[in-house]
C-alpha cells in the first residue's frame, strides 16, 4: 500500500557522526554480506569478476573534500543508505503497492513479491537509496535490518542493523527518534544531527551528525593557541641555548625529587 | 482512506544453524570472527564480541570473508609447470608427487650447501614454527615480510624501550588525553585503532594527526599536521628541543627508568668513546649525588646526578642526559630552523610542544594502586602523563626510519608517558629488552641444523653475520655493514640478489604467502625479468622456485612447483605467543584458526605440507627415532610442540587438566578447549602489575609464572643505545671487525646512539630541482592487507586506483578533471590518471597500494579495470639507490636495520591530458590463468 | 537521467498514438469506414507500440499486473489505468464507427478526454519528481499535452491546425528548454545541501564509494555536452516543427509531403525526447559530484 501510514509508531532510523567516520566501507560489506542472504533476493554483482563490476548495495560510503578559501582543506567520509523519511516520495510513487512505510516502526520496505522493478521510486529517491538489483529485477532498499532488530533468534544485544554493529569506530547509532529520551534523539539534539538536501522536504529520520571544528583549519598561519608557548628555563638570552645554563637548572631541578 | 495495510512480515527468521568461532586472517589484527554456518555452507561472519582484539566489530574486509572464501581463483591442486616461467602454464599433479618432487630438490640440498635454499615466506602469521623449521634444514636464508613492513618502527622500540607499536604496545586509549599519530596508513592496525579513536571522541581528548594525507584516522583527526614526508624525525626533534628548553621533561621518570643517568665515556677518541662506565660485575654505572661516587644502576635506595660529571684515569664521564640535552638543545633543532623543511611553521610546533607539555604535566592523572618496584621499593600510586602516541610506516619506511622511529620513542620517554596510566602501554610478551632477544646465527653445517635462530638483535659488530672475507653470510645481506641492525631480513633484496649472485647464488627459492612477483616487490618489471632470467646454457638463473599460495596469484605463474594453500576458514592455526599474539595492554591472549569447514579442493594448509615436507627430509624434531613423521598436521603440532619444557605454541588450556595458564604439558584436547572458549583463550594481569611493567615487580612475577621469560627481566629504557656506539666505533677505526672503507663514513654518520635527522637518500642522491615531490603509497582500509584475492565486493569499491595529486602541483601543472600524468623517478615512469586532492602536503602525490593486478591473475578478466586502469607505483621504486659511480649496489634501505625505503621516492610530473585507451603504463602482459575465469554473476545466498 | 531507448519509445509513441486517439474521438476529422479503421490502427499501434516498450524498462514485468492497484497515490498506476480505459472506450467507439457505422459521440468524447489524461498522467510520472528539477514542473504536462496534441493533428491529416499546433509546440518546447535551463539551480539543490557540510566550505567529492559503475550512476546519471545539447536542441526544433510547417504551407500539398512532414517531426520527438531524459539532472547526481 503507497500511502503513508498518518503516523507511525516508532520512527526507528539511525545516526551517523561524521566526525568518527574514518571511511572503512565495514557498514557497507557487512550490510551486504547480511542482507545478500537474508531479506529477499540476493545483492547480485553482475560481471563480477570482469571489467565492469556492478552490483547491488545498500549503503555505500562518499568521501568528500571540504575546503574554504584560503583555509585547509579537510576530509570528510560520508556513509550513505535509505534514511527512512517521514514523507517519503519513493512510496507514493510505487505503482505496485510493493513500497509502503511500515505503520509500526516507519521503516521503509520494498515487498518484492509485488515489485515489478520499473525504478520510479528510485527516480523519486533524491538521496540514492534505492538500487534495481540487475539479476532479480527488484528494487533493493536498506530494510533497517528489520530482520534483525527484532530476531529472536539473535541476543538481544546484536538486535541492531548488521552496519551499526560491525562498525569498528562507532560512528554508527540506532534508535527511535519518536522517543525524545533515546541514545539518536539525544545525539542528534547535543551534537546539532542534521537532515540531507532539506529543501527536498522528505523528512528523513536518518540524522547526520557534523564534523567538530578542526583546530588546523585556518591553514598553517592561522592557529588557534590552545595552550601557551612553553617559557624557556634560562631566560637569559645569551645562555639559553648554552648547556651551562640548563645545567643549572638542571641541578636546581634534581634537588628538588 | 481504507485501513493501512501492509504485508505480514517474518521479522524473526532463523539466522543459521550453527556458529563456529575462528580468527580472521584478512590482515594482521587477527580479530575474532562468528561464522554462521547454514547448509554446510557460509552463511554470515560478525565480529566475535567476546574477543580481545575487535570485540564484535567487524571492518569491509573481514565482513566480505565469504567472498574470500569462496572465490574462484583458489588454486585446485599442486601445479607443475609446463610453459616458460611467467606465463601461468601448468598441470595439475598429485600431492604425493608434489611432495616427492620438493624433497628431491631440497633434499641434497640440506647435505651439500643448505644455504642454497632461501625460504621466505611473506605475511606469514606462524613465523615461529616457520623460522623453526628452517633452522632445522640449516640454511641461514629465512625470513618474513618485516623488511619491507615496518622493522624500523620494531628495532628502534625493542632497543630503545624493550617494545614498540601495534602488536608490542597500544595507547592507553580509556585515559589518554592527547594522541599523537604518526605515518599510519590506514593499517598496523585496523580495528583496535578505530575502537580507540572512537574511545578518544567520547572521553573528549585530542587527536592530533601527522601525515602528509589527510585521509582515514587523519580525516578525523582534531589537528592535522601535513607534514613533508621524510622529515618526521627533523618535527620531533624540534618538540624534544622545546621542552627540553622549557624544562618540561620527567626527571624523575628518566632518573628512575631510563639510562638517562648512566656515565658515558667522553674520551674522544679511545676505544671506549661513548661507552658506559662499567664495574667489575659489568652493570652500567650511574653518578650518586649523595656521594659523588659512581654506582651501579641499579643500586636499591640512590638518587643518581644528572647534571654532574665524574672523572677517573684522566676521563671524563657524562650522563647520558647531558649528551642529550647538548645535542637537542643546539639551534639546529630550533622550530625555526626545520620549518620550511617540515612544511609546518615555527609557531606551530612550539604550540603542540607546549599542549604535550600541558598535559603531560598539567592534566596528569592518578591510579590509587600501591606497587612495588624490581628495587623492592614501594609506590602509593600510579601516576600518568596522558599524553600517547602511535606510529607505523609512514615514519619507518624511510632511509632515515630507524633514528625517526628512535625519536619518538625519546620523546614518549622524555614525557614520561611510556607505560604509565594514560600513556603509551606494552602488550605481553612485551616489554622485553634486546637482552631478551636471541642475537642472530648463520652458522651452517651440511646435513644438520643451523647454530641458532635466523633474525635477532645485535650487540655489537661481533654479532654480525659475516663470513672471514667479511662477505654475507645470507643472501639478503641482513645483519652486515650495510644495515647492521636488520632484525627482520631484507627481503625485498632477496630475489635481487639471488639474481645478481651477490653475496652468492641459490638453488631453490621456497616462498609462502608473498607476492614477489608483484606488489610486494620494489622495481616489479625488473623483478619479473629477474625471475625469468636464464643464463648461457638456458638455465634459469635461479634454478628452482617453490611457491605456496592459496589463490591464482601474480607469483604463482612464476613458480615451477605450486603448492595450493586453504583459505583462512579451512585451516589450523595458532596465533601465537611465541610469534605476534593478540594480547592486550591487560592480558595475554592468543587464538586459533580451525577448518570450520572443509576443503572442496586438493588444497592442504602449508604448514602441514610444510610438516611432511619436514619428515620426509628427516628434519629434527619433525621426525621420531624411527623415522616417521613425529606430527600427523598442524593441528597435532600446535597442540605437542614444546619450543621450552612446558611452553608451546599456544598458552591457554595446558596440562592435562586444562588449566594450566601459559606453563604446563601439552594437553591433547587444547584445540577443543579454545573451540570452546570462542577460539581464543585470555588471562588478565593483576592490577598491581597492569603499568609501569618494566619495572614492577608483580608484574615480573606474574610473567615467569606465565612463561613469557624465564627469570624477571627488569630493564631500564635506553635513551642512549650503547651497542650503536660500539659499530660507530668500530667505523672509527676500533676492534677487530671493522666496516669496508666504503661504508666506514655511514656506518658511523647513522649508527649515533642518540637520534639524529638525516634527509632521506634518495633525495640526496637525485637532483632535487629536477625531481621535486615526493610519490608514496597507502593501503585503502577496505583492502589492506587484503593477501587473499581481488574479492568481488571489495573490487567493487576500490577496482582502480588514481594518483592523488596535491592541488599546488595540480594548479602548476594544470591538471583537470580526467587528465593522466605521466610519473617518472630516476629509475623510470608510470602513466597514470590523476585526481585532484587539496587536504594533502603540496609536494605530495600517493595512490592506493596493491589494487593494481597483472592480467589474467586472480582468475579476473583480463580487461579488469585493476588491469587495465589499476597500477603500481613499485615500478618506479628500485630496491638499489641510484648509482653513485663507485660501482656498488647501495640497497634503497635503512642503512641502520634495512628496512625497504618506499617513501623515499622522489619523482617529477608531466601532464599528457586525457589518455584514449585508458590503460596505465607499463602494462605487463597477461598470464595465463591455471583457474580459469570467474563467473560472470554472483547472487550469494540465494540458498538461504 | 538515463535516455533509455524503452522510455523514450515509449513516451513518443504513446503521446502520438493518445493525441491522434483524442482527435478521432472528438470526430475530427468526421472519418468513418476504412479511413477509420486505417487511422486507428495506426493511434491503436503507437499507443499499446508505446505502452508495450515501456515494459521493456521493467525489472520484472511478471508483476506488472499490480500496476493498477495503487490509483490513489502514484501516477504511473493512474497512467496504466488510464491508459486502459482509453484503449477500452475507443475500442468500442472505433468499432461501432468502423463495423457498425455508428458514431456513438459521448463515447468519442469520452474517449478523447480519457486520452488526453493518459497523456497527462504520463506527464506527472516526470512532473512529480522533485529529484528532476528541469521536470517538476506544470509545463513538462503542457509539453507533453502539446506533443500530443499537435502530432495527433499531423498524423490525423490536420493540416492547418497541425501547422498553428506544430509552432505552438516549437515555442512551448523552445520555453521549456530555456527555463529547464535554471531550474535546478533556482531549486536550490547543491553538493552542500546534499551533505550538509556547506557551513565547512566548498564540498568536493574526492573518491566516490566504489570504482565500477552502479545502478544509480547508470540510471540517473548521465552528462550530455554543452555544445551536443545545442545541436540536438537545433536538429529538434527544426525537426519537431518548423521543417514540417515549411513543407506543409511553402510545398505544393500532397501526401508525400504530408509522410514527409510527419517523418520530420517524429524525428524531432524523438530527439526531443531523447534530450528531455539526457538534459535532466537528478539530485543524486550531486553525490557523485556529477550532473
Amino acid at each position: 500500500m503507497t500511502a503513508l501510514p498518518q503516523t507511525t509508531q516508532k520512527k526507528l532510523g539511525l545516526v551517523i557522526d561524521l566526525d568518527i567516520c574514518v571511511g572503512c566501507h565495514a557498514c557497507v560489506t557487512n550490510c551486504k554480506e547480511w542482507n545478500t542472504s537474508n531479506y529477499g533476493a540476493p545483492l547480485s554483482d553482475i560481471d563480477a569478476y570482469g571489467a565492469e563490476p556492478m552490483g547491488t548495495f545498500l549503503n555505500r560510503v562518499h568521501t568528500y573534500e571540504v575546503r574554504q578559501e584560503g583555509c585547509n582543506a579537510q576530509t570528510v567520509h560520508f556513509p550513505k543508505s535509505c534514511l527512512h523519511c517521514e514523507d517519503a516520495p519513493c512510496v507514493t510513487v510505487c505503482p505496485t503497492g510493493a513500497s509502503y512505510k511500515r505503520e509500526e516502526d516507519g521503516i521503509v520496505l520494498v515487498n518484492e513479491d509485488r515489485c515489478m522493478g520499473c525504478g520510479l521510486c528510485a527516480w523519486a529517491c533524491p538521496y540514492g537509496a534505492r538500487e534495481l538489483d540487475q539479476l532479480a529485477g527488484v528494487m533493493k532498499k536498506c530494510t533497517l535490518c528489520v530482520d534483525r532488530i527484532y530476531n529472536e533468534n539473535l541476543p538481544e544485544e546484536d538486535r541492531v542493523p548488521a552496519c551499526v554493529r560491525t562498525c569498528p569506530a562507532g560512528a554508527r547509532h540506532f534508535g527511535d527518534f519518536a522517543d525524545p529520551d533515546s541514545n539518536v534523539s539525544r545525539l542528534t539534539a547535543e551534537r546539532g544531527g542534521m537532515e540531507l538536501m532539506p529543501e527536498q522536504g522528505t523528512a528523513p529520520v536518518n540524522r547526520y551528525l557534523p564534523p567538530r571544528p578542526k583546530t588546523d583549519i585556518g591553514g598553517e598561519n592561522k592557529i588557534d593557541i590552545l595552550a601557551p608557548f612553553l617559557e624557556p628555563v634560562v631566560n637569559d638570552e645569551a645562555t639559553q641555548d648554552q648547556p651551562g645554563g640548563f645545567l643549572g637548572w638542571l641541578d636546581k631541578a634534581l634537588e628538588k625529587i | 482512506m481504507p485501513p493501512y495495510d501492509q504485508p505480514a512480515l517474518d521479522t524473526s527468521p532463523e539466522v543459521s544453524e550453527e556458529i563456529r568461532k575462528t580468527t580472521c586472517y584478512m590482515c594482521a589484527c587477527r580479530c575474532g570472527i562468528n561464522v554462521h554456518m547454514k547448509n554446510g555452507k557460509v552463511k554470515y561472519i560478525e565480529g566475535n564480541r567476546d574477543h580481545p582484539v575487535n570485540r564484535g566489530v567487524l571492518c569491509a574486509k573481514g565482513s566480505s570473508g565469504i567472498m574470500t572464501h569462496y572465490a574462484p581463483s583458489r588454486l585446485r591442486a599442486p601445479l607443475k609447470r609446463v610453459g616458460e616461467r611467467g606465463e601461468g602454464k601448468f598441470e595439475e599433479i598429485s600431492w604425493d608427487e608434489a611432495l616427492e618432487l620438493a624433497t628431491s630438490w631440497l633434499k641434497p640440498l640440506r647435505e651439500t650447501a643448505p644455504e642454497k635454499l632461501a625460504f621466505f615466506t611473506g605475511r606469514d602469521q606462524s613465523q615461529s614454527f616457520t623460522g623453526w623449521w628452517a633452522q632445522a634444514y640449516g640454511t641461514p636464508n629465512y625470513a618474513a615480510h618485516g623488511g619491507f613492513c615496518s622493522v624500523n618502527m620494531a628495532a628502534a622500540g625493542i632497543y630503545t624501550m624493550g617494545g614498540s607499536f601495534w602488536e608490542f604496545g597500544q595507547p592507553d586509549w580509556e585515559r589518554t588525553k592527547l594522541f599523537m599519530i604518526f605515518g599510519v596508513a590506514e593499517d598496523h592496525d585496523s580495528n583496535p585503532i578505530k575502537m580507540g579513536l572512537n574511545k578518544l571522541k567520547e572521553t573528549g581528548a585530542k587527536i592530533i594527526g601527522v601525515n602528509p594525507i589527510r585521509s582515514g584516522y587523519n580525516a578525523i583527526a582534531d589537528e592535522w599536521v601535513g607534514i613533508t614526508p621524510g622529515t618526521d624525525g627533523l618535527f620531533i626533534l624540534a618538540l624534544i628541543h622545546e621542552l627540553l628548553k622549557a624544562g618540561k621533561v620527567d626527571l624523575d621518570y628518566l632518573l628512575r627508568y631510563t639510562n638517562a643517568p648512566f656515565l658515558v665515556n667522553d674520551n674522544e677518541g679511545s676505544a671506549e668513546h661513548g661507552l658506559f662506565l662499567r664495574d667489575e660485575n659489568d652493570r652500567p654505572q650511574v653518578l650518586d649525588r649523595a656521594t659523588g661516587q659512581p654506582v651501579a644502576f641499579d643500586t636499591p635506595g640512590i638518587k643518581p646526578d644528572m647534571a654532574g660529571t665524574y672523572e677517573s684515569d684522566g676521563v671524563t664521564y657524562r650522563p647520558v642526559f647531558q649528551l642529550l640535552a647538548e645535542k637537542y638543545l643546539t639551534d639546529d633543532h630550533a622550530p625555526e630552523r626545520v620549518a620550511e623543511q617540515c612544511g609546518i611553521s615555527a609557531d606551530r610546533i612550539r604550540r603542540i610542544a607546549a599542549e604535550l607539555a600541558h598535559v603531560a604535566f598539567e592534566q596528569e592523572i592518578v591510579i590509587e594502586q600501591p606497587w612495588t618496584d624490581w628495587k623492592g621499593e614501594r609506590h602509593d600510586r600510579m601516576i600518568g602523563r596522558p599524553v600517547s602516541f602511535h606510529a607505523m610506516r609512514g615514519i619507518s619506511a624511510h632511509s632515515n626510519g630507524y633514528q625517526t622511529c628512535r625519536a619518538l620513542h625519546i620523546l614518549q620517554i622524555l614525557l614520561g608517558s611510556v607505560e604509565v596510566p594514560g600513556g603509551f602501554r606494552f602488550k605481553p610478551p612485551y616489554p622485553k629488552p634486546v637482552e631478551a632477544h636471541p642475537k642472530p646465527h648463520a652458522g651452517v653445517t651440511p646435513g644438520q641444523p643451523l647454530d641458532g635462530p635466523h633474525l635477532g638483535y645485535v650487540r655489537g659488530p661481533e654479532d654480525l653475520l659475516l663470513d672471514e672475507n667479511g662477505n654475507a653470510k645470507r643472501i639478503d645481506k641482513a645483519f652486515t655493514w650495510e644495515n647492521p641492525m636488520s632484525a627482520h631480513g631484507l627481503m625485498h633484496m632477496l630475489i635481487s640478489n639471488a639474481h645478481a649472485g651477490d653475496p652468492y647464488r641459490i638453488d631453490t627459492l621456497f616462498m609462502f604467502m608473498a607476492n614477489m612477483s608483484w606488489n610486494s616487490s620494489m622495481n616489479t618489471s625488473k623483478v619479473i625479468d629477474m625471475l625469468k632470467d636464464k643464463d648461457e646454457n638456458g638455465e634459469y638463473v635461479i634454478p628452482r622456485i617453490i611457491y605456496s599460495d592459496a589463490y591464482s596469484s601474480e607469483m604463482v605463474a612464476f613458480a615451477d612447483l605450486v603448492l595450493p594453500d586453504t583459505t583462512y576458514l579451512e585451516r589450523h592455526d595458532c596465533i601465537s605467543l611465541l610469534d605476534r599474539p593478540i594480547c592486550e595492554a591487560d592480558g595475554m591472549a592468543d587464538s586459533i584458526r580451525w577448518p570450520v569447514i572443509e576443503p572442496d579442493r586438493d588444497v592442504r594448509g602449508f604448514q602441514s605440507v610444510l610438516l611432511d615436507i619436514g619428515a620426509r627430509l628427516g628434519l629434527p624434531g619433525m621426525v621420531n627415532e624411527d623415522g616417521s613423521p613425529k606430527y600427523k598436521d598442524y593441528a597435532d603440532y600446535i597442540v605437542n610442540h614444546e619450543r621450552r619444557p612446558g611452553i608451546g605454541p599456544l598458552a591457554g588450556f595446558r596440562g592435562k587438566d586444562g588449566k594450566g595458564k601459559g606453563r604446563g604439558e601439552p594437553n591433547p584436547n587444547q584445540i577443543e578447549a579454545y573451540k570452546e572458549n570462542g577460539g581464543f583463550w585470555i588471562d588478565h594481569i593483576p592490577d598491581e602489575a597492569v603499568f609501569y611493567k618494566p619495572w614492577n615487580q608483580a608484574y615480573q612475577d606474574w610473567a615467569v609464572a606465565r612463561g613469557l621469560y624465564d627469570t624477571p627481566q627488569p630493564y631500564v629504557f635506553q635513551l642512549y643505545v650503547e651497542p650503536m656506539q660500539k659499530f660507530r666505533l668500530a667505523a672509527q677505526g676500533h676492534g677487530d671487525i671493522q666496516p669496508p672503507e666504503h661504508l666506514r663514513a655511514q656506518v658511523e654518520r647513522v649508527m649515533d646512539p642518540l637520534p639524529i635527522w638525516y634527509p632521506p637518500f634518495e633525495g640526496t642522491l637525485v637532483d632535487e630541482k629536477e625531481y621535486p615531490y615526493t610519490a608514496l603509497t597507502q593501503r585503502p582500509m577496505a583492502m589492506y592487507h587484503s593477501w587473499g584475492t581481488q574479492n568481488a565486493w571489495l573490487r567493487q569499491i576500490h577496482g582502480a586506483n588514481p594518483l592523488y595529486v596535491s592541488g599546488e602541483i595540480c594548479d602548476e601543472h594544470g591538471f583537470k578533471p580526467g587528465d593522466w600524468a605521466r610519473v617518472t623517478s630516476v629509475h623510470g615512469s608510470i602513466t597514470v590518471p590523476v585526481v585532484r586532492m587539496d587536504a594533502l602536503n603540496g609536494k605530495t602525490m600517493w595512490t592506493w597500494n596493491a589494487i593494481g593486478k597483472r592480467s589474467g591473475a586472480w582468475a579476473l578478466d583480463e580487461k579488469a579495470s585493476e588491469a587495465t586502469r589499476g597500477f603500481l607505483l613499485n615500478h618506479i621504486i628500485h630496491e638499489l639507490l641510484p648509482p653513485r659511480g663507485d660501482g656498488m649496489r647501495w640497497n634503497n634501505s635503512d642503512p641502520v636495520t634495512g628496512q625497504a625505503a618506499w617513501f623515499d621516492l622522489r619523482v617529477k610530473i608531466e601532464n599528457i591530458g586525457p589518455k584514449a585507451d585508458g590503460i596505465s603504463e607499463p602494462h605487463i602482459p597477461p598470464q595465463v590463468s591455471p583457474v580459469g575465469k570467474g563467473p560472470r554473476n554472483v547472487a550469494y545466498g540465494e540458498e538461504f | 537521467m538515463h535516455p533509455a531507448p524503452s522510455v523514450i519509445i515509449f513516451t513518443s509513441l504513446s503521446g502520438l498514438g493518445f493525441g491522434l486517439m483524442a482527435w478521432l474521438g472528438i470526430g475530427i476529422p468526421p472519418v468513418g469506414g476504412f479511413a477509420a479503421f486505417a487511422f486507428f490502427l495506426i493511434a491503436y499501434l503507437l499507443a499499446v507500440g508505446g505502452l508495450l516498450a515501456s515494459t521493456a524498462h521493467l525489472g520484472n514485468p511478471g508483476k506488472a499486473i499490480h500496476a493498477f492497484s495503487q490509483w490513489r497515490t502514484s501516477w504511473l498506476s493512474r497512467e496504466g489505468i488510464s491508459s486502459i480505459a482509453t484503449l477500452l472506450v475507443m475500442g468500442v467507439y472505433a468499432f461501432n464507427l468502423i463495423f457498425l457505422g455508428q458514431r456513438i459521440q459521448i463515447l468519442g468524447w469520452l474517449g478523447a478526454a480519457l486520452a488526453l489524461f493518459t497523456v497527462f498522467t504520463t506527464s506527472m510520472i516526470y512532473a512529480q519528481l522533485k529529484t528532476v528539477p528541469r521536470w517538476n514542473t506544470g509545463l513538462t504536462s503542457v509539453l507533453f499535452l502539446s506533443y500530443a496534441i499537435s502530432g495527433g493533428a499531423l498524423l490525423a491529416g490536420l493540416v492547418n491546425i497541425a501547422v498553428v499546433l506544430l509552432l505552438l509546440l516549437t515555442l512551448v518546447q523552445i520555453i521549456a528548454w530555456q527555463t529547464g535551463d535554471k531550474r535546478f539551480r533556482t531549486a536550490g539543490h547543491s553538493l552542500e545541501t546534499a551533505t550538509g557540510l556547506g557551513n565547512l566550505g566548498k564540498v568536493r567529492l574526492l573518491e566516490p564509494p566504489h570504482s565500477s559503475p552502479n545502478y544509480l550512476l547508470k540510471e540517473m546519471v548521465f552528462t550530455v555536452g554543452r555544445k551536443h545539447a545545442l545541436k540536438l536542441r537545433t536538429i529538434s526544433a527544426l525537426t519537431l516543427g518548423l521543417l514540417p510547417v515549411l513543407l506543409l504551407v511553402a510545398m505544393p500539398f500532397n501526401l508525400v509531403m504530408v509522410a514527409l512532414a510527419i517523418v520530420l517531426h517524429v524525428i524531432g520527438v524523438f530527439t526531443a525526447r531523447w534530450l528531455f531524459f539526457a538534459e535532466a539532472e537528478h539530485v543524486v547526481g550531486l553525490y557523485y559530484d556529477k550532473r
